[in-house]
C-alpha cells in the first residue's frame, strides 16, 4: 500500500509550484528545507542521542560552496563538489571527535560552526581580500523548491533504510549504552562516524540548495546559530526516534513561527525559549510519543 | 505501528488544514482611498538595533506625518491614506526573502519599502525585480551600486560604497595636512567584516596617493571588546591621525578606551556608531572634534525640523549618517508618487529622472544612485555636522585638533 502512497503524495507535492502563489511557494521551500534539516539531523543524532548543534556548520558550508563556485562552474557539477566539501568535513571532525561523548559533545559541536565561520573569514579577508560573495544562479523557486523536496524524499527514504539495516539497529544499541555497543562487537566509531557523515553530508546539500536565494553571502549572515537551535527543537518537538517525527515536528513549529512573525514579532524569542524548556519538561521523546503515551494511558484506565 | 500511522496521517491534515487557513488568512485588499505599503525588517535579532535606529523609526515617523496631513497626495489632487505591513525578518534573510514574497503576492501591496542591511537589500533585489517593485535601497553600503543599478534598473542605491567614505576621510586629512595642522603618519584599524574591509581596501591606496605614511594598520575580529592593546600601538606609532573603521562596539569601545588611557591623537576618527545621538552620552559628554563615517547639514532648517519631528516622535533624535537619507528617500516616494501615481514603472522612471525637495536639500539621483553625499561629519557643539567633501553646500570646517578628552 505504502509503495503507492508515498511516490503518489510525492508527485501532488511536486505539482504544489503549478496552482500556489509565490509567496505559497516560499512557505513551502521554507518548511521542506526544515523537514530536511530536522530528518537529516535526526538521522544521525535520533538514535545515537549526541545532540549536535553543528547543524549551520554544514548547511553554510553549503551555501559558502556555492557562493565560491558559481561563477566558475556548472550548477550540478558544484552540488556534487558541494557533497563532497560537506562529507570530508564530517569525516574530519567526526574521527576527532565522536569520542567525545554527552555535553562535551555538545559544546564542541556549537563550537565547530563558529570555527568555520572564523576559518571562512579568515581566508576571505587574508586571501580573496574581500568579505562577502554573490550567487548569482539561475535558478527560480520552483527549482529550488523541487531540489529541496527530492532532497526531503531522499532523506526520508534513506533514513527509513537506515532503520531496518545493522547500521540503524547498531546506533540504536549506541543510544541505549555505549558500553554495551562495545562489548557486543559493535565497532562504535565506525558506525557513529558513517551516520555522522551521512547526516553531515545532507545538512551541507540543504544549505547549497538553499543559497541562490540569498544573493549575497557573509558569514555573519550564513551561519546564523538560530538555524542550528530550530532544527534540533523541531527534531525533538515532532520525535528525534521516529522516521516521521522531524517532519511532523518542524512543519507546524515552522507555521508558527512565521505566523508570529507577522503578527507578534517581538515575542518569537520568547516563544522560541518557552518550547524549548516546554518540550524538555512535557515532550521528552517527542509530541508523537507523548500523545501515543497519553492514548496508552487512557486504554489502561478504561481496560 | 498502524496506529501511529493512524496519528500521522490525523496530523498530517490537521496541519494541512492549518496552512491552507493561514495562507489565505492575507491582509484585507486595500480599499480604493488607500495605499498599502508593505515593509520585512529586522525587528528582533543581530541587525535590530541598526534597523531600530535607521529604518524602522523613520518608517514610522514619515508614515504618521502623511497620514497626519490626510494622506499621500495623488497625481489627481485626491488623498490615500496609507496602511501598513509590518514583518520581522529575525534578522535571517531566507526569512526576508519570504516576507517580501508575501507582500508582494499575498497581501498584494502597492510599495514596498526596503529592510535594513547591504545583505538583506541585495538579498531582495532579484525578486524586487521580479515582481517589478521600485526598491530605494538606503542602508546598503556597497561599492558595486554601479552594477547592482544597471542589473535591477528599478533599483536605487543611496548610500554611497566604502570607497566613497574612505577617499571622503583622506581628503580632509589631506587638507589639514597640506596646512600643517597634521603630520602624514596615519594609525589606522579596521574591523575583520565586510564593511571594515571594503574601507581599508579604499583606504590604503587613497592614503599613499595623498602622501600619507601607514605607519600602523591592524584588523581586528568583530566582537572584540578589549581595545587597549591595539590603541597604546597606534599611540606609540608617532601618527596624528588616529583612523578606525569600526562597527558601533568598536567604535564605542575605542573611545573609552582612548578616554582611559589618555591617547589624545589630533584626529580622532571612528566610524559607524559615530554619528548615533547616543555618542555624547558614551563619550562622557566629550564628544566634540571626534570624527566619524556621515554627517548632515548643520546649516539646514529642514534638517533641524526633522529633527525635532523625530525627537518629538520617537523620543530621540535620529542619527546623523543613514536616518536624514532614510527619510529622504520617503520623501522622494512620496512627491514621486504625487506626479506618477501608483504605477510601478513610471514610478521608477520618476523616481530615476525627477528631481525631489528633501530634507536633505534637491536630490537628483545619477544612474539610479545618490552621489551628493556627506561622507565625513565631526562633533562641533553638541551636534554632529558635515565637514567633508569640503565643497558640498552647508559643510562647517573640521576643527583639528581635536580638543583634548
Amino acid at each position: 500500500m505504502k509503495y503507492v502512497i508515498y511516490p503518489v503524495a510525492l508527485a501532488l507535492l511536486a505539482a504544489v509550484p503549478f496552482v500556489a502563489s509565490d509567496y505559497a511557494l516560499g512557505l513551502l521551500i521554507g518548511m521542506v528545507t526544515y523537514v530536511t534539516l530536522a530528518s537529516a539531523w535526526a538521522m544521525f543524532s535520533g538514535p545515537t542521542h549526541y545532540v549536535s548543534l553543528a547543524t549551520v556548520a554544514f548547511y553554510g558550508a553549503g551555501a559558502y560552496v556555492v557562493a565560491m563556485l558559481n561563477e566558475v562552474m556548472a550548477y550540478p557539477m558544484i552540488l556534487l563538489i558541494t557533497a563532497g566539501v560537506g562529507a570530508t568535513m564530517a569525516l574530519v571532525v567526526g574521527l576527532s571527535t565522536l569520542r567525545l561523548a554527552g555535553v562535551y559533545f555538545v559544546i564542541f559541536s556549537f563550537g565547530l560552526a563558529e570555527l568555520i565561520r572564523q576559518l571562512i573569514t579568515w581566508y576571505e579577508i587574508n586571501i580573496y581580500g574581500t568579505l562577502g560573495r554573490y550567487i548569482f544562479v539561475d535558478i527560480t523557486a520552483r527549482g529550488i523548491y523541487w531540489q529541496m523536496l527530492g532532497l526531503a524524499a531522499i532523506t526520508i527514504g534513506l533514513t527509513a533504510y537506515i532503520n531496518r539495516s545493522r547500521l540503524g539497529l547498531a546506533l540504536r544499541v549506541i543510544g541505549d549504552d555505549e558500553v554495551v555497543a562495545a562489548h557486543s562487537g559493535i565497532p562504535l566509531a565506525r558506525m557513529k562516524l558513517m551516520a555522522f557523515v551521512l547526516s553531515a553530508t545532507i545538512l551541507t546539500l540543504a544549505g547549497a540548495i538553499a543559497s541562490p536565494r540569498w544573493v549575497y553571502v557573509e558569514p555573519a549572515i550564513v551561519f546564523n546559530p538560530t538555524v542550528s537551535f530550530l532544527t534540533v527543537i523541531m527534531a525533538l518537538f515532532g520525535g528525534a526516534n521516529r522516521l516521521w517525527g522531524p517532519a511532523l515536528g518542524a512543519i507546524p513549529l515552522f507555521l508558527a513561527f512565521e505566523y508570529l512573525s507577522a503578527h507578534f514579532p517581538d515575542v518569537y524569542p520568547i516563544f522560541l525559549g518557552a518550547l524549548f524548556i516546554g518540550v524538555v519538561f512535557l515532550f521528552p521523546n517527542g509530541v508523537l510519543a507523548g500523545i501515543e503515551g497519553l492514548r496508552r494511558g487512557k486504554k489502561e484506565e478504561t481496560a | 505501528m498502524v496506529n501511529l500511522f493512524k496519528h500521522a496521517k490525523a496530523c498530517t491534515t490537521a496541519f494541512a488544514v492549518a496552512a491552507a487557513s493561514f495562507m489565505t488568512a492575507g491582509h484585507a485588499t486595500a480599499a480604493d482611498d488607500t495605499i498599502t505599503i508593505g515593509y520585512a525588517v529586522a525587528l528582533t535579532g543581530p541587525n535590530a538595533t541598526g534597523a531600530g535606529i535607521s529604518t524602522v523609526p523613520n518608517y514610522r515617523l514619515w508614515v504618521d506625518q502623511v497620514n497626519g496631513e490626510g494622506g499621500i497626495e495623488m497625481p489627481d489632487g485626491s488623498r490615500k491614506m496609507i496602511e501598513v505591513v509590518e514583518y520581522d525578518d529575525r534578522s535571517s534573510n531566507e526569512d526576508l526573502v519570504r516576507a517580501i514574497e508575501r507582500l508582494a503576492s499575498q497581501d498584494k501591496v502597492d510599495l514596498i519599502l526596503p529592510p535594513w542591511g547591504t545583505g538583506a537589500n541585495l538579498a531582495i533585489a532579484p525578486l524586487m525585480a521580479r515582481f517589478g517593485y521600485p526598491q530605494l535601497a538606503v542602508t546598503a553600503v556597497t561599492d558595486k551600486a554601479p552594477e547592482f543599478a544597471a542589473r535591477w534598473d528599478r533599483s536605487f542605491w543611496m548610500l554611497g560604497g566604502g570607497h566613497d567614505y574612505a577617499t571622503g576621510l583622506v581628503d580632509v586629512l589631506a587638507q589639514a595636512r597640506d596646512a600643517g595642522t597634521i603630520n602624514n603618519k596615519i594609525a589606522a584599524v579596521s574591523v575583520a567584516d565586510g564593511f571594515g574591509i571594503d574601507l581599508i581596501k579604499g583606504a590604503r591606496p587613497a592614503f599613499e596617493e595623498a602622501g600619507f605614511e601607514l605607519v600602523y594598520d591592524e584588523s581586528y575580529p568583530l566582537g572584540t571588546s578589549d581595545f587597549a592593546a591595539i590603541m597604546s600601538e597606534a599611540q606609540a606609532s608617532g601618527a596624528d591621525s588616529f583612523v578606525a573603521f569600526s562597527y558601533p562596539p568598536g567604535s564605542f569601545g575605542m573611545t573609552k578606551t582612548a578616554q582611559a588611557m589618555g591617547f589624545n591623537p589630533k584626529v580622532f576618527y571612528i566610524s559607524v556608531g559615530g554619528a548615533f545621538p547616543i555618542y555624547p552620552g558614551i563619550a562622557d559628554g566629550k564628544a566634540d572634534g571626534v570624527m566619524a563615517i556621515g554627517g548632515v547639514d548643520g546649516t539646514s532648517d529642514s534638517v533641524k525640523a526633522y529633527f525635532d519631528a523625530h525627537t518629538t516622535f520617537v523620543g530621540n533624535p535620529p542619527d546623523s549618517w543613514a536616518s536624514a537619507v532614510t527619510f529622504a528617500s520617503l520623501e522622494m516616494l512620496e512627491q514621486a508618487i504625487g506626479r506618477v501615481g501608483l504605477d510601478h514603472g513610471d514610478l521608477a522612471a520618476d523616481l530615476s529622472s525627477g528631481t525631489f525637495d528633501t530634507v536633505i536639500g534637491q536630490v537628483k539621483l545619477e544612474d539610479n544612485q545618490l552621489r551628493d553625499l556627506w561622507t565625513v561629519g565631526q562633533w562641533q557643539n553638541g551636534a554632529f555636522v558635515g565637514v567633508g567633501p569640503a565643497d558640498k553646500a552647508g559643510a562647517a570646517a573640521p576643527v583639528i585638533p581635536k580638543p583634548e578628552w
